[in-house]
């Protein structure tokens, strides 16, 4: 189904109109943008793994609803979804592990926890910010996917 | 005090639109509204008077900051009750799919 | 003084929610109350969850927007109507009254009791280094909740993958649409 959408130029009768699509495509890169913030700075700032990651999962899901399914599945595809949300929690689930080198679970292993509100600092809690933000986002944008194609399945159904 | 009680209020109108409407998608409402009380009475109570947020600054000492311990537990049961409710909305889709409405009161009827 | 009028608010959103009869326009009374909720805790002294909160509802309007779209039904008030809206209300108020009495042996609005916070707070920087007290909670003295709220997003996604699926349940000419 998919290599009939190589062009650039998706497919301008899916999706909404034309104003709706020049704003999301001036608008989702700057959505991406301020998620990658606020994952990165979770433990100087307000914010954390937890926002920014439904924020990433949102930028996505803005291109779905303005593009259609079908670019915004191109950008972010159903096995690269799945395969980031189980490297999340493996990812979470190692640094967990590897306290057990100092000691207990959840070992906050860096010796030097560098200097307090700098970006490079907390030890693991800006490595943990970031295997969180993977699950949450890609694991709420594969539950949108997953809704949003039954729906359509079941539209086409109840119309024939 | 009066604010908790506004809270609980909150909660009771969740738990009536649960127990009393017969629409799933009401009844989920119903589940996010008492959520929603939920994590609010959990913030209250942590809230300390002419408090600050749980935040070091690097230029001052501040030595009245806010309970940090509820706000962390309601930061995860945030993010818990979207996937909750996202899995209640695919059962209520599954549901319509098969029997055509919301109803919960004809949906006992078994014609699938 | 705004905590009471945001509170009300949520109220009258809540209440707009439960009794409205399409199910459009109650799923934006739900927006209207969670957005409320959003700058509450901002008033509350609580960033973190006023952005989590902001976030998660616009994702949670946006799925059960999808859910109602085009299915629209009218409400059946057929059956026994008064006696269970009777039954409802009386137990409502009874729970809002037991409520009262137990709410009174809380500590004073204002006046946290914080044994465990005190720990977090005097200690908290230079154990983990991160000056943001609630992601070193949630990340290195509690890191084991977080380790079972991730176990349960997993969960919910492998479950509305399960619920979803067409595999098994495909009808004589339907084609199959699926990804995964």
């Amino acid at each position: 189904m998919n290599n009939k959408k190589e062009a650039a130029v998706p497919d301008p009768n899916k999706g909404m109109t034309i104003i709706v699509k020049t704003i999301t495509r001036l608008t989702v890169g700057l959505i991406l943008l301020y998620g990658i913030y606020i994952l990165s700075h979770g433990h100087v700032s307000p914010g954390g793994g937890f926002a920014g990651g439904v924020i990433v999962a949102l930028s996505f899901i803005h291109i779905m609803l303005a593009f259609g399914k079908d670019v915004a599945l191109k950008k972010l595809s159903m096995r690269a979804a799945s395969f980031f949300e189980s490297l999340g929690a493996l990812l979470f689930l190692l640094i967990a592990v590897i306290g057990f080198t100092g000691g207990s679970f959840f070992l906050n292993f860096f010796a030097d926890k560098g200097e307090p509100f700098k970006l490079f600092s907390a030890g693991i809690i800006p490595l943990c910010n970031i295997a969180i933000s993977l699950k949450v986002g890609a694991g709420l944008f594969s539950i949108f996917v997953i809704l949003v194609m039954l729906k359509f399945t079941v539209d086409g159904k109840k119309g024939n | 005090m009066l604010l908790y009680f506004l809270c609980l209020v909150l909660f009771s109108i969740g738990i009536f639109c649960i127990l009393r409407k017969r629409n799933l998608i009401k009844i989920i409402i119903g589940i996010i509204i008492a959520e929603y009380a939920v994590h609010l009475f959990f913030a209250l109570v942590g809230y300390r008077a002419e408090g600050r947020s749980p935040i070091f600054t690097p230029s001052e000492n501040i030595f009245n900051m806010v309970d940090p311990l509820p706000q962390a537990l309601v930061l995860t049961a945030i993010v818990i009750g979207l996937a909750v409710t996202a899995m209640m909305v695919a059962i209520a889709i599954r549901i319509y799919d098969k029997y055509g409405t919301f109803d919960i009161t004809k949906i006992r009827k078994l014609h699938g | 003084m705004i905590l009471y009028i945001l509170l009300i608010i949520m109220i009258i959103g809540a209440i707009a929610a439960v009794q409205m009869q399409d199910l459009i326009s109650a799923v934006i009374a739900v927006g209207a109350v969670g957005l409320a909720l959003s700058i509450a805790f901002l008033v509350l002294k609580a960033p973190d969850l006023a952005i989590t909160q902001l976030v998660v509802e616009i994702l949670c309007l946006i799925i059960l927007i999808r859910a109602t779209l085009k299915k629209d039904l009218p409400f059946s008030t057929s059956g026994r109507w008064f006696f269970n809206t009777l039954v409802v209300a009386v137990f409502t108020v009874t729970f809002l009254g037991i409520g009262y009495y137990c709410l009174k042996d809380l500590p004073v609005f204002g006046q946290p009791i914080m044994k465990v916070a005190n720990i977090y707070l005097e200690t908290g920087l230079s154990k983990t280094g991160a000056s943001n007290l609630v992601a070193a909670v949630i990340l290195d003295f509690r890191a084991y909740d977080t380790l079972g709220e991730a176990t349960i997003l997993f969960t919910a996604v492998i479950g509305v993958i399960a619920i979803m699926r067409r595999v098994g349940r495909k009808k004589v000419g339907e084609e199959v649409e699926e990804d995964e």
